[in-house]
């Protein structure tokens, strides 16, 4: 019974997180689609002509499914970070403390979310990859679970961002400051190979090269990375973001007096 | 059975803020009882922490015999919370809010949505249904956190100040509509600056202040303890002088008097006199609410003796 209720609170949360990022589309979807046709415009029609082949594929070819994973990190993160700031701001977050809703079950919602919301923008960017590129899929397992572990793992990042952030501010710091660069660097416009060893070694410690690879394998058959480490890599921060989260909120971080 | 027990409880706010001192309390279930006291006394201290808005430091307390220690989620699912400060999303629709809090305690959709249209109807916010929050008067808000609160049909039901704000038309229907909840059978605690609210709603009563419990007694006893009671007098005619042998009394005003009448004396020794010096009397009323002269007597007095 109580089983039942955990499942009919967590579908309650799934509904108001997508009706929220729904209410406000021309916020949440459409700017994604139009900075990816950017880059696949700029980067990849105009400039990608000029810079050749990267590891035998199109320079088009081989960015799409980083283009593709990078508007899935920005929007898993920012999602839950935003939604969930702003119920501790508007202080709706005392709906779900005041229930008989575990902490597990308010994380899995805020991350369900993200997740579904970055899923979504990923199919819109897709849609516009067509445009641009002959989307082969190599392994649709592959790609899948990449897509899903990541948005789960940036999703909670940016829960635990909400969590601690005081001010609309401290959500934007950790996406400026840390997880641009980490992106941006991170493998999406180059092959770490194309680095020098110093600095592929150096890449080594960034886990966004791990799951780009991943799905870039997905998509190509190609990675610089192997795919047993790429996924140990997601599933190991994935648990301990988890288990962060989950107890910063049942030690009421932010939330509690 | 007690639909609420408190002992010991004790909170000390992160700088050192001694919230609550060690406060013992019980609440009947089916009971109305009203949690009363000056502004930062200890009460939505008190109210946070059974619902789990505010992590106490120390001591015990139990919804219908769930402690909060151990069956926590049991207990929550018992009360029905509505909050001094608007919590809700104020993006959201009226209909939304009230059915998402309903899914938050186990109830399915299809029946949220028709309780829904119960307790929005009740609450006279069925016509604003599609409507976002914000959009919503002070008055349409409160009684959206009343109907919100319904939503799971809990049998405590802690209102921290429902009527704040209001006007006194609707505030009255509140009233008549938190009484027939309460006549369903819900326990209601109820804390409110309007201590006229209090006295006509609830049957039991516990006065908090700086963090204790200062007096806790049935309404008709408490009122019992008032030994005077003040009244003034609205007269007919222009008067320079009154003098009377029942009770103290002051000419405010050549057509005002004021009278203090003490507990044992009756109106008809006061009118038999004003009688005899042939003072006619328009009308009368209580210079203050009974319970708000008790309640300022007991705050003052606890004030003076812990000084």
């Amino acid at each position: 019974m109580i089983q039942a209720n955990y499942w009919v609170a967590l579908k309650s949360i799934l509904y108001k997180e997508c009706n929220r990022f729904l209410r406000i589309w021309v916020q949440t979807l459409v700017p994604p689609a139009i900075t990816m046709t950017l880059y696949f415009v700029v980067f990849g029609s105009l400039i990608g002509s000029r810079v050749g082949e990267v590891n035998g594929f199109s320079y088009v070819e081989f960015m799409m499914p980083g283009l593709i994973m990078l508007a899935v990190i920005n929007n898993a993160y920012s999602n839950v970070s935003s939604s969930f700031f702003s119920a501790k701001f508007q202080r709706n977050v005392e709906e779900l403390l005041v229930a008989p809703v575990p902490t597990y079950v308010i994380v899995a919602g805020y991350v369900g979310g993200g997740v579904i919301r970055a899923t979504i923008v990923g199919f819109i960017v897709s849609l516009v990859a067509l445009f641009f590129v002959d989307i082969q899929i190599h392994n649709f397992g592959v790609i899948l679970s990449t897509l899903l572990l990541t948005a789960v793992l940036f999703a909670l990042g940016g829960l635990i961002n909400a969590v601690y952030a005081k001010t609309f501010d401290d959500i934007s710091i950790i996406p400026t400051f840390i997880l641009s660069p980490l992106t941006y660097l991170g493998g999406v416009f180059f092959s770490v190979s194309m680095l020098p060893d110093f600095w592929q070694g150096v890449s080594q410690l960034n886990p966004i090269i791990y799951m780009v690879n991943a799905f870039r394998f997905g998509f190509l058959g190609a990675s610089d990375v192997s795919l047993t480490l790429a996924f140990s890599v997601l599933i190991g921060f994935t648990l301990v973001l988890f288990f962060t989260a989950v107890t910063l909120i049942n030690k009421g971080i932010g939330i509690r007096s | 059975m007690y639909a609420l027990e408190i002992n010991n409880l004790k909170k000390v706010y992160k700088g050192g803020v001694e919230a609550l001192k060690g406060i013992d309390l019980t609440v009947k279930e089916g009971d109305f009882f009203a949690l009363l006291g000056p502004n930062g006394a200890g009460k939505s201290t008190t109210i946070g922490v059974l619902s789990s808005l505010v992590n106490k430091t120390s001591g015990q307390v139990k919804v219908f015999n769930h402690d909060i220690d151990n069956s926590l989620d049991k207990a929550k699912s018992y009360i029905g919370l509505v909050p001094q400060e608007f919590n809700f999303n104020q993006f959201e629709t009226v209909q939304q809010i009230v059915v998402n809090q309903a899914g938050y305690y186990g109830v399915e959709r299809k029946i949220a949505l028709q309780r829904s249209e119960v307790y929005l109807k009740q609450t006279d916010l069925w016509e604003k249904r599609n409507s976002p929050a914000r959009n919503l008067s002070g008055g349409m808000k409160r009684r959206l956190m009343i109907a919100r609160a319904m939503m799971h049909q809990p049998k405590l039901l802690i209102l921290d100040e429902p009527t704040a704000g209001v006007d006194i038309e609707i505030r009255r229907s509140m009233w008549k509509f938190l009484t027939d909840i309460n006549k369903s059978g819900v326990t209601i605690i109820l804390t409110t600056h309007y201590l006229e609210e209090a006295e006509s709603l609830c049957r039991n009563i516990a006065i908090i202040d700086k963090g204790k419990i200062i007096e806790n007694t049935s309404m008709k006893q408490l009122l019992g303890k008032l030994s005077v009671e003040t009244f003034i007098l609205d007269l007919d005619d222009d008067y320079q002088d009154i003098q009377l042998k029942c009770c103290k009394s002051e000419l405010v005003d050549s057509h005002t008097l004021q009278v203090e009448l003490e507990k044992g004396s009756t109106l008809n020794q006061l009118f038999s006199e004003l009688t005899a010096q042939q003072v006619k009397v328009k009308s009368m009323r209580n210079k203050a609410n009974r319970l708000e002269e008790l309640f300022v007597r007991l705050v003052e007095h606890g004030r003076e003796t812990q000084v």
